[in-house]
């Protein structure tokens, strides 16, 4: 795959057209996402991240349910969330169901990790919003060693503790799926994702860039310091939203009554305000590429950049015009903008592929050390 | 410890010009002149005055709350009172409480921004009547987050612009000038004692103890 990976990511929620007055049904809404998805897939996007919520207006309580039918329906896309809620599920729960998207999706798996921001959700599976931290250190550090050891004995403070216990299937390749640790404001996760070497993804879509310049300058900052690599070989991501007409104004009058209406800013800042202090960016194609070939400016070079399409009510034929102007105006001239002096040290974006290799590297350059060491002891 | 200090005075008046803002003109006043008192000519520190008009940010507040995050204009704001040795809360009393505009304020700051701040509270009416609202209202607002209140809190009714300050004439000790420099002596202490406008913030600082396994990835 390229160096960086494009994609978009959908919180899955089911909101009145406010054009319109109608609400989609669930069946209908869910159907217009798998399409969705597909879509993303032919006009050559590399990344499909569903979220995951227990209450309406949203479906999607079951991501990898949904992406295993994806992976069946897609060949080349890679399949994430958005986030899996690493609070208030079981570890082993994420272990097992990812590891068999892993083996069904040959390996186009990855996943974002977050709390959630639902406050109910931690009683409702008999957790407790204040230990939302505590949960996501202690969950993710069982996550990790259920796919990398194959017997695990492991005692913690919030789930039932496990002797000889093995999850399986077994990650495809012996490889975990890559993670990312989505966060907004915590210096705790930024923290947790530097020390295990994992993504960081930071999604920006609703403040402005100072925040995430000094977040995401932490993640990378600690990163080094745990001896994965230097500061500018971190792995990062970043949330956009875009809506894009040949006219920009077009795109600002079509835009506008589904920006006033929406779930998370309705009825707040303008359009305009909104605009010019989150990375949303309403106008022409090229005013898009212009926003996003900036952002490693602000960030430095990363990689993944996924856009949020589907949302706030907007008709699927709306949201597949939207991804044919991304896939086939947009992404191929960030592409090509955003290689351009990428620094050789700069990762590509993680893939299955990518990690099995650095795996095999791994495993061949362990045996010629101790294939060294017996040498040595047979010349003593 | 530098020898000057800085105070920001955080205004809720809604009229322009407005009685809550005279008050805290008065106020951040008398403060200054405390912290350069001449009783003491070596312990004198001169200070430099912020005002917060909430009706400038009136917008931003509000926006604040639906999409969580403070515009440039509100977070500057937020950020030099969170830096302050010293803050004068004025809000008017509406229908017996301080008003709308000022509580959404307060919500939208970080619960901890005002732990340990020495705060002067002070509050503007139509009638004397309300003057408890600074007592049952807004002390345990500011108690509850962990500010150091000032024990005098300045009421002024519209009738106290028009007072001559005689002590006599007041039951419960003295008048408006008489209370806002009793006020002002004892927020000058503590803002003079205080080092929060030198102290260097760390946003990222981790809890004490954090580790990134927990205690039970090291198994």
């Amino acid at each position: 795959m390229s160096q960086m990976q494009f994609g978009i990511f959908t919180v899955s929620d089911i909101t009145e057209d406010p054009t319109t007055g109608r609400t989609l049904s669930e069946a209908e809404k869910i159907q217009d996402t798998l399409t969705i998805a597909q879509h993303a897939e032919e006009v050559g996007l590399d990344v499909f991240a569903l979220g995951e919520h227990h209450n309406p207006p949203f479906w999607s309580s079951s991501p990898t349910t949904t992406l295993g039918y994806l992976a069946a329906k897609t060949t080349t896309l890679q399949l994430t969330t958005s986030t899996t809620l690493i609070t208030t599920n079981d570890p082993v729960k994420i272990a097992e169901d990812f590891a068999m998207l892993q083996h069904l999706a040959g390996g186009r798996v990855d996943l974002m990790l977050g709390r959630g921001n639902t406050g109910p959700v931690y009683p409702w599976f008999g957790q407790d919003i204040r230990e939302g931290i505590p949960l996501a250190i202690e969950h993710y550090a069982l996550l990790h060693r259920l796919w990398r050891e194959d017997v695990v004995d492991w005692q913690g403070q919030f789930r039932t503790p496990l002797q000889g216990f093995t999850s399986t299937p077994r990650p495809l390749d012996g490889v975990a799926p890559f993670v990312w640790h989505g966060s907004i404001r915590s210096p705790e996760i930024a923290e947790q994702a530097a020390y295990y070497g994992d993504g960081f993804f930071a999604n920006n879509i609703f403040w402005p860039a100072e925040h995430y310049q000094r977040l995401i300058g932490y993640y990378r900052q600690r990163f080094e310091h745990y001896g994965h690599g230097t500061a500018n070989q971190a792995i990062v991501g970043l949330g956009g939203q875009v809506f894009m007409r040949p006219n920009s104004q077009d795109a600002v009058d079509e835009f506008r009554p589904y920006f006033d209406n929406a779930p998370v800013y309705g009825h707040g800042p303008s359009l305009e305000d909104f605009t010019a202090q989150t990375p949303l960016t309403v106008g022409s194609p090229q005013q898009v590429i212009d926003r996003y070939a900036g952002m490693r400016d602000l960030f430095g070079d990363y990689q993944r950049q996924l856009f949020l399409m589907d949302h706030a009510g907007l008709p699927l034929k709306t949201v597949l015009e939207q991804l044919d102007i991304l896939g086939c105006e947009v992404v191929p001239v960030l592409r090509k903008e955003l290689a351009v002096n990428r620094p050789q040290e700069t990762p590509d974006a993680p893939t299955h592929e990518s990690l099995v290799a650095a795996a095999r590297e791994a495993d061949a350059a362990a045996l010629a050390e101790s294939g060294s060491e017996s040498e040595l002891a047979e010349v003593k | 410890m530098t020898d000057t200090r800085t105070i920001t005075v955080v205004t809720a008046g809604l009229s322009q010009p407005s009685s809550t803002r005279l008050l805290a003109d008065r106020l951040a006043q008398a403060v200054v002149a405390r912290l350069g008192s001449v009783d003491n000519a070596a312990d004198g520190v001169s200070a430099e005055v912020h005002v917060v008009e909430l009706r400038d940010l009136a917008q931003d507040i509000t926006n604040n709350l639906l999409t969580g995050f403070a515009a440039p204009k509100l977070a500057a704001a937020i950020e030099r009172l969170t830096a302050s040795d010293g803050v004068i809360f004025v809000t008017p009393i509406f229908t017996t409480s301080y008003s709308g505009l000022f509580k959404s304020f307060i919500d939208v700051l970080d619960p901890d921004a005002l732990s340990g701040m020495p705060v002067l509270l002070a509050a503007t009416g139509g009638t004397e009547r309300h003057s408890l609202a600074l007592e049952y209202a807004m002390r345990p607002l500011f108690t509850s987050l962990h500010a150091v209140v000032a024990p005098t809190t300045v009421y002024a009714a519209s009738g106290d612009w028009g007072s001559t300050g005689d002590v006599a004439a007041y039951a419960g000790g003295g008048g408006l000038p008489e209370r806002i420099d009793r006020a002002a002596g004892e927020l000058a202490a503590l803002v003079r004692d205080s080092d929060r406008s030198s102290r260097v913030r760390d946003p990222f600082a981790l809890p004490a103890g954090f580790s990134p396994v927990g205690s039970f990835g090291a198994q």
